[in-house]
């Protein structure tokens, strides 16, 4: 089958499919399992939120998804292509519309080069345009995300945090992409300057069309931003489905306790005591868990979880989750309330 | 060990004059007009200017602001731990009653981890990687109390089991690097309480953990400063974090305080424009896929410091008489602020 050839029309703009991605430890006796097992798709113009803990493999996720990494098993499918198919230059001229930016806007620029040749340095490499169209397009994308013409020949240390990722954003957009990955992009600003970057973000879909896949750990800002969500666990989603239900309601055990230990900026007497303390921290990725790899934390866990591998299933239209005892009214309940009650 | 430190009372009328309501008469910590300045080649650079705040025993309270507000410094200089050649501090840090800023360096040892102990970010830098954590935790002990190898040790086990540590005795054998990052954080603070200092620095504990751990972190630190009493500065710019954990909230800006309140007002009604700034940048407060809140432009450069108002430039209250200086304005019930305006302001907080 060519590697050009469009199947699976129907599917969306990225297509993971029963994704597997796989390092050697150190010292080559045992397998990381980054990813070990993941199904679904992002649709054309929407912005999907991934959350997890760290561990969890969302960055790695992000990286295949732009074909920074080969999946170990399965296949990512970019709108019906699969990119690990394709021939050296036409793999070139494909990854220009699956961008990523990185969550540190420091390490993302090179501190010896200006602002503009940065921004420019992909055109450069796809080889458009001549010198001076480069420049103009890269002031144009650089005016686009807020920055002053005076910035462009300025260096990465002349610029504050909030203004060098406005700078890896420009970057992205000179080459038009369809899909931008964003991992973490706003973990290393202050909250002042957050809401900036986002809104950003939001008007550059607009304008562009542009698909996200929104890498995060921080929860109040990827319930913000998402249409959906999907929630990572070792490797593996725990659940997935419209960001309002995913916070709101969540089905998964797991969700509901990473949602509960979000720390919540409110007074006292408007707080709800609703916290679910998971013990101890995500286990190995060498080593996970069989059966269910949430048991060893879940405060649900049953005789089954050990045995059985839940199945991805959809539990309501457009909601799936990888829980045997979960139902649409919401996850089983939790062990150690139900002996507090009894 | 404790002969070093004067109890001598802080004389009565200036202790009442400071103190806020609900606050005990005799402050644990005050500290009064504190600046502190760095050399360079240019001359002294002024990072923060007059800080001014006091902590009671037991009481927790949460330093916040953006990045390069003095936050940090401002714990640093507690412990005096700013390098002596070009750190140049200024003002009274009243411990006690005993003045830390003019402290020799020797009674400021006796001081460091036994009166008051401090925690930082990243776990893995402060321990040593060639020690065992029960080694670390132990001298952290030995050095202020004179006990055998073997008592330290036990000591270090209790310390363990008292931050929640399961299996201490085998724990206590181990590297930093075979504990995650939650369990060094722990090390950390089991370190930080061995002495039974009476006040705790934790600067962003638990800002390099994830969230299901970080509940962990400062649902420890919350009970153990309720438990045993040892009062508590948290240093983050995580506003969720100080509504759950402390008491009382300062807001930093530009290397002064601007706001100091207990959290429940603050958090509901700040008082100053840019606390209430801070809160409405929260994504959580605004409707979901909606434009979100933020503070236009960034903190000045200390060595480009505005007079009179700092925030001045990023306000969107600001008038003509902002240009003036700013004295901290008190405006009753334990809550005062740096803008002469905030008696009159109606500023929305985290509560719709």
């Amino acid at each position: 089958m060519s590697g050009m050839q469009r199947h699976n029309r129907d599917s969306g703009i990225l297509a993971v499919r029963d994704l597997r991605i796989l390092f050697p430890t150190r010292d080559g006796r045992d397998t990381v399992k980054a990813i070990d097992g993941m199904d679904f798709d992002v649709r054309a113009g929407e912005t999907f939120g991934i959350i997890g803990e760290s561990g969890s493999g969302k960055t790695t996720l992000g990286r295949a998804l732009v074909s920074l990494l080969r999946p170990s098993h399965g296949q990512i499918l970019h709108d019906g292509t699969d990119p690990a198919a394709l021939g050296t230059s036409a793999f070139r001229k494909h990854r220009r519309d699956y961008q990523i930016i990185f969550q540190d806007p420091n390490a993302a620029l090179n501190p010896r080069m200006t602002i503009i040749d940065s921004v420019v340095e992909p055109l450069e490499i796809m080889g458009e345009g001549d010198h001076a169209s480069r420049r103009r397009r890269g002031i144009e994308v650089l005016e686009r995300v807020g920055l002053a013409a005076e910035a462009a020949d300025r260096y990465p240390h002349q610029l504050s945090g909030g203004q060098k990722q406005r700078v890896n954003i420009a970057r992205v957009l000179t080459l038009r992409p369809k899909v931008i990955v964003c991992d973490e992009v706003v973990a290393a600003l202050d909250v002042s300057i957050r809401g900036d970057v986002l809104n950003l973000f939001a008007d550059l879909q607009r304008e562009f069309g542009l698909t996200y896949v929104f890498i995060t750990h921080d929860i109040s800002v990827v319930s913000h931003i998402s249409d959906r969500i999907a929630v990572t666990y070792l490797g593996k989603l725990m659940e997935l489905g419209p960001a309002e239900d995913v916070v709101e309601r969540p089905l998964h055990p797991y969700t509901r306790a990473l949602l509960s230990a979000e720390p919540v900026p409110l007074p006292s007497h408007l707080r709800v005591d609703r916290r679910i303390i998971l013990e101890g921290e995500i286990p190995s990725p060498v080593a996970p868990p069989l059966g269910c790899r949430f048991r060893t934390r879940c405060p649900s866990v049953q005789a089954r979880c050990a045995k059985e591998v839940p199945a991805w299933r959809d539990v309501k239209p457009g909601h799936r989750v990888a829980c045997h005892f979960a139902t649409a009214d919401g996850p089983p309940p939790d062990n150690q309330k139900a002996q507090r009650a009894s | 060990m404790t002969g070093v430190i004067d109890i001598s009372a802080v004389p009565a009328s200036r202790a009442d004059a400071t103190a806020h309501v609900g606050v005990s008469p005799q402050p644990l910590l005050e500290v009064r007009d504190l600046s502190l300045s760095f050399a360079t080649a240019k001359g002294a650079l002024p990072i923060t200017r007059n800080v001014n705040f006091t902590i009671a025993p037991g009481e927790r309270v949460g330093l916040v602001g953006e990045s390069g507000c003095g936050k940090t410094v401002t714990g640093l200089s507690l412990l005096r731990l700013l390098p002596p050649q070009s750190a140049r501090i200024q003002g009274d840090i009243l411990f006690n009653g005993t003045n830390l800023a003019t402290l020799s360096p020797r009674r400021m040892r006796a001081v460091r981890g036994r009166e008051i102990a401090m925690i930082f970010q990243e776990p893995m830098s402060a321990l040593d990687p060639v020690f065992t954590v029960g080694d670390q935790i132990s001298e952290a002990y030995r050095i202020h109390f004179p006990v055998s190898r073997a008592e330290g040790r036990e000591r270090a086990i209790m310390a363990l089991r008292e931050v929640g540590i399961p299996a201490p005795e085998r724990r206590c054998d181990e590297y930093p690097h075979q504990l995650s990052g939650g369990m060094r954080q722990r090390v950390m603070i089991a370190m930080a309480l061995i002495c039974k200092p009476k006040l705790l620095v934790a600067d962003e504990p638990t800002t390099a953990l994830d969230v299901t751990v970080q509940a962990q972190i400062t649902d420890l630190l919350r009970s153990l400063s309720e438990r045993t009493g040892t009062a508590l500065i948290f240093i983050t710019h995580d506003l969720g974090v100080v509504a759950e954990t402390c008491t009382r909230m300062i807001t930093m800006y530009a290397g002064e305080v601007v706001e100091d309140a207990p959290v429940d007002d603050v958090l509901t009604r700040p008082r100053h424009p840019y606390t209430s700034g801070l809160l409405r940048s929260l994504p959580g407060l605004s409707k979901r896929r909606g434009v979100l809140a933020s503070i236009p432009g960034r903190v000045p450069s200390p060595s480009a410091m505005p007079a009179g108002c700092r925030f001045r430039a990023r306000c969107s209250h600001a008038v003509a008489s902002c240009a003036q200086n700013q004295p901290m304005v008190e405006i009753g019930n334990g809550r005062s602020a740096r803008c002469w305006r905030a008696p009159e302001l109606l500023l929305p907080g985290a509560v719709n």
